[in-house]
């Protein structure tokens, strides 16, 4: 790979002051505001996550409502899903896909700033529904109708919200699209993109296919509440069944929407640490892509317990565990990436291993509940919680660290602390599993989701899970601290960082220009 | 120009989206009486309900609930629990609905039946379904209602049950 | 921080030797019904597939995290795909899947099967209560949360929910159904979803307004079993158990007796003339049942949501209104219309308590009869 030495002349810096983020259509300072959004949002989200856990140390209440409970669960799963983890994959993405695939910038630069800006508004018309008369949202995060007419002030706040955080999400990856299909430097072809562009490039269209279905779902929701329509009302003709069909129709393909960029991010880390080429990247490609598809035609298994007829229970049944064969062969390829490889474990490598471990649990969890008659058991228990907990905390939210550790020195120009890196890996590692290890446990032995208070044989389990929880959240502030001492300095980055990273985006210098690639390298 | 129709294409791709989320009501509707998903019953009119054979060797037993939505002011039960049935012949059965309150008021009653594979094959031909039923202050009336099961009904279906759910439409004031 | 895990870890050590606490409960129910067993060892068979899954993956991990190490000068290998081996984990696995979709698709085929049911039982589900309906015998009645569960529960009720019986799973009327017949439940709704879940019977189905679901039970072995609410249903969906007892047939058929014996007495209640004191008595008693999960245990409610008793207007105004507003509700509102679940007695009672308890004193009784006239 050859890059062009860029025409010096073009080269002109930021803008001075607030003006620069809020007019900003540079691909590096939007997917660093994307990513400063999220881990605000992350850290708003956890406080609920802890108030959550401090009401379940103990059987009895002691510090919330039964009501404000339920909005603590509804919003932190809001939060977490649209406003921390989404917002962070697209951050890496408006930073990394140019870099990598040699673009000066994403295709839309403009419309990249408006998706950004829409995002703190949503955001804050989110939590502002904790102020308003009737509290926030307190229906769970799914909105099933008819709980969620019951919805106070809130309501219309939420629907609003939600359709704000869609827009965003669609422009963003129409403009991910248009990028890697429009932008790419000569010579990189489809099949030589790096695996995180392809990943990014796959759930870009599963976002642009599911978030307008949501949109209509909830648009569905608020006609119902105040215009007298009947989608979900039996009374009219309606069925209240028929909004969990739509809502997760959208849902379960969002859900690879949090974990299939997550997938992308690790197969370019373990590599670079293995010093050893990524194994099966063609399979991996055909592996995203078929879980992709298959995640159109598994919704249902979210809601086998509603009454559905045999022959739907089965083929639901049977296509969600046919996910695991893509799944596995992704696990068993970055296990063979790492076979015989020349491995070191700096802290990018260790969340990567952490994620492959822990995401692979989380996934064997799926699999015991993708069937049917197992799952009568297990639905709505802390089973359930358990295992989506395991797919995007040490899954999802392990591979966005993991990515911030393996560019920060590239971002930044400053090596982060290697050992408080490392230290922050152990810590949030061993606290996740205390965290969410027991919830197997209370689920299996009967403990029903989404309840304040519980029966006194499930208090030491979740004892231990509220220690773990608050060991968690004080290691991210951690996470926060390495964050901000590399931005302010630090030992100096080399261009290539690592020894064994490879791609486009390690030509470039630490920090890189602000603009980058203005002339495209070619890739032989 | 062609990055501008790509792009054209994109925006087209939520757009038909967020249409193909309203289009799931009519699909699933379609879908529901293929399948008797929800439980909604199929439906046959009179002259085809007398083209039907009665299966002699097959009795089923039909039971009847009902229940009140919302608690709302309203007496309502069937006037039999259970009924004993041949497939391909009509019956009949009651409900008797009484409105507690010193008002007008306007009630609609949804079927369901269980279990879901025979819905499809329970059909009927006189209903107080679906449609809005006006009820003077404290008025007491007796809904008829016709129905037929199909003798194409599966053979593992020895009990079917119908149910109504009443929901208040309004109350004038 | 490591102070706070020492405060952490002091805790929970205190609270594992209280004793109280001594279930440790990591598994699944078997449970009391064939269905149940069968569920349990398909959980087990998978659960043992994925862990020989994950002892293969893992154990390749962690070998070649410990030899194929810089550290250790392990050269990296080059090589970068194999189709074979590519083609040997797609294939084995989906004959994996096979293995395990046979027996599940036969388990699930049984279960959703509920022909030749001996007796149905109409479970509907309420904001935040069940009702059972014995549509044949002619028996129907709500269960709701044990008062003393209740008050346990409530911040800074100073009880320890470790002195409270069956905390949260206790019900003041338990569903009852015979042993070894097959119970046939249907399930609806009156407001919003609910999921009816009892473990020992791997039963688990929603309740969903307007439509009616079903599933069934035979039950091995006498006993009592409990279970929760499973499909978040608003407030108090953490507060809404479900108990089931398992009896002999004769046994059975004498608690029907009784059942219906008392709805006789109940009858009878309703035509004498009630003095202050049974009023109040009784009163108290259905409000700690049925108005205290909105209004609250001193009728104070919830600012901006539900509305107080103490010193209302309604409950401090005239008796129509107030008896108008518990027997037909307020539609729009969460306020339920009780005519439909209360007996003229218990209407009278409540309404009684709520005029002269609570902090209020008009000092009038409303009698069984009064309701009755109403009805």
């Amino acid at each position: 790979m050859n890059a062009h030495v860029a025409d010096t002349h073009e080269h002109h810096g930021p803008e001075k002051g607030l003006m620069r983020w809020i007019t900003t259509t540079n691909h590096k300072d939007i997917g660093s505001l994307y990513l400063w959004f999220s881990l605000i949002m992350f850290l708003i989200g956890g406080v609920m996550a802890l108030i959550i856990r401090a009401e379940l140390f103990q059987p009895g209440l002691q510090f919330v409502d039964p009501q404000f409970f339920n909005s603590m669960t509804t919003m932190h799963a809001l939060i977490m899903i649209f406003g921390a983890l989404m917002p962070a994959f697209v951050g890496l993405a408006n930073w990394m896909i140019p870099m990598m695939i040699g673009a000066p910038d994403m295709a839309l630069p403009r419309m990249n700033n408006w998706s950004f800006w829409i995002l703190p508004f949503a955001g804050t018309l989110l939590v502002a529904t904790l102020f308003v008369e009737g509290g926030a949202p307190a229906s769970g995060w799914t909105m099933y109708p008819p709980l969620v007419l019951q919805t106070g002030a809130a309501f219309p706040m939420l629907i609003f919200s939600v359709h704000l955080l869609g827009f965003s999400s669609i422009m963003g990856s129409i403009n991910i699209i248009a990028t890697i299909m429009n932008l790419r430097a000569p010579g990189m072809t489809y099949m030589k993109m790096p695996l995180f562009v392809w990943t990014w490039f796959i759930t870009a269209y599963l976002l642009i296919a599911t978030m307008p279905v949501l949109a209509g779902a909830v648009t569905m929701l608020l006609t119902d509440k105040y215009f007298a329509t009947s989608f979900f009302d039996a009374a009219g003709g309606g069925d209240p069944v028929m909004f969990q069909h739509i809502f997760w129709f959208f849902g379960h393909p969002e859900v690879y929407i949090l974990i299939l960029p997550a997938f992308g991010i690790v197969s370019q880390i373990i590599p670079t640490f293995a010093r050893k080429p990524l194994f099966g990247y063609s399979s991996m490609v055909y592996a995203t892509a078929s879980i992709a598809f298959l995640s159109f035609i598994v919704w249902a298994h979210h809601m086998f317990t509603v009454g559905m007829p045999v022959a739907a229970e089965l083929f639901f049944m049977m296509a969600t565990m046919l996910i695991a064969v893509p799944t596995g062969v992704k696990v068993f390829n970055w296990v063979s990436t790492m076979w015989r490889g020349s491995m070191t474990f700096e802290t990018p490598m260790l969340f990567a291993i952490g994620f492959v471990m822990m995401f692979t649990i989380g996934g064997f969890s799926g699999l015991m509940m993708a069937m049917t008659p197992i799952d009568f058991q297990y639905h709505d228990t802390y089973f359930i919680v358990a295992h989506f907990h395991y797919v995007l905390v040490p899954g999802a939210i392990f591979s966005v660290m993991a990515a911030v550790y393996y560019w920060l020195p590239k971002w930044t120009g400053n090596m982060y602390d290697e050992s408080l890196g490392k230290f922050h890996f152990w810590i949030s590692t061993i606290f996740v599993n205390i965290l969410f290890f027991p919830q197997h446990f209370v689920g299996l032995a009967g403990m029903p989701r989404r309840i304040p208070d519980y029966s006194v044989q499930f208090t030491d389990f979740n004892m231990i899970s509220t220690v773990g929880a608050f060991g968690f959240g004080l290691s991210q502030l951690l996470f926060v601290y390495i964050i901000i001492k590399t931005v302010r300095g630090g030992e100096k980055a080399t261009d290539q960082v690592w020894e064994g990273a490879e791609g486009l985006e390690w030509t470039l210098s630490s920090p890189p220009e602000y603009h980058t690639f203005t002339v495209q390298p070619d890739v032989k | 120009m062609k990055t501008q129709r790509n792009l054209l294409k994109l925006f087209m791709i939520p757009v038909l989206m967020f249409g193909f989320g309203y289009l799931m009501v009519p699909i699933y509707d379609v879908f529901c009486d293929l399948t008797g998903i929800n439980g909604k019953t199929g439906s046959i009119t009179v002259a085809e309900a007398s083209q039907q054979k009665k299966v002699e060797e097959r009795l089923i037993k039909v039971e009847f609930v009902s229940s009140v939505n919302e608690l709302g002011p309203w007496e309502f039960k069937p006037d039999q629990f259970s009924m004993m049935v041949h497939p391909g012949q009509a019956y009949h059965a009651t409900y008797t609905a009484k409105n507690l309150l010193d008002k007008d008021a306007i009630s609609q009653s949804v079927p369901s039946v269980a279990p879901s594979k025979a819905a499809e094959h329970f059909n009927k031909t006189e209903c107080f379904c679906f449609t809005e039923q006006a009820f003077k202050a404290n008025e007491e009336r007796t809904m008829p209602l016709t129905f037929i099961i199909d003798p194409d009904v599966p053979d593992d279906v020895d009990t079917v049950t119908l149910s109504y759910t009443l929901f208040t439409k309004s109350i004038k004031s | 921080m490591n102070k706070l895990i020492q405060i952490a870890v002091g805790m929970m050590g205190a609270a594992f030797t209280s004793g109280a606490y001594a279930a440790w409960e990591t598994n699944l129910t078997k449970g009391v019904t064939d269905i149940s067993h069968e569920v349990y060892d398909l959980h087990m068979l998978v659960l043992y597939v994925c862990i020989a899954i994950g002892v293969l993956v893992f154990g390749a991990m962690i070998y070649s995290m410990i030899y194929h190490r810089k550290s250790k000068g392990h050269k990296a290998a080059t090589f970068h795909e194999s189709t074979k081996a590519e083609i040997a984990w797609t294939i084995v696995p989906v004959f994996i899947l096979v293995a395990l979709a046979i027996p599940a698709a036969k388990a699930l085929i049984k279960m959703e099967d509920s022909s030749n049911a001996d007796l149905t039982i109409l479970v509907t589900g309420y904001q935040w209560k069940w009702q059972y309906e014995y549509p044949e015998e002619g028996i129907s009645f709500f269960s709701n949360l044990a008062s003393d569960s209740r008050e346990a529960s409530a911040r800074d009720s100073g009880i320890d929910p470790a002195t409270v019986d069956n905390y949260l799973l206790e019900v003041d009327n338990p569903l009852v159904i015979p042993v070894g017949k097959k119970v046939r439940f249907l399930f609806t709704s009156n407001d919003v979803n609910h999921g009816w879940w009892v473990p020992d019977f791997a039963v688990k189905k929603d309740a969903i307004p307007g439509f009616i679901n079903d599933m069934w039970a035979n039950v091995n072995e006498p006993g009592i079993y409990r279970g929760q609410c499973a499909e978040l249903c608003g407030k108090d969906h953490g507060f809404m158990p479900i108990v089931v007892i398992a009896k002999e047939e004769s046994e059975y058929n004498e608690w029907v007796e009784q059942q219906l014996a008392s709805a006789k007495e109940t009858e009878a209640a309703a035509n004498k003339t009630w003095d202050m004191a049974s009023l109040m008595e009784q009163g108290e008693k259905v409000y700690t049942t049925s108005c205290v999960a909105c209004h609250q245990a001193g009728g104070q409610g919830i600012p901006g949501v539900f509305p107080a008793i103490t010193g209302s207007a309604i409950a401090t105004g005239d008796v129509a209104g107030h008896l108008d507003t518990i027997m037909n509700g307020r539609p729009g509102t969460a306020m339920q219309a009780f005519a439909g679940q209360l007996n003229d007695a218990d209407v009278a009672a409540v309404t009684t308590y709520q005029r002269n308890g609570l902090g209020n004193s008009v000092g009038d009784m409303v009698q069984p009869s009064d309701v009755k006239a109403l009805r």
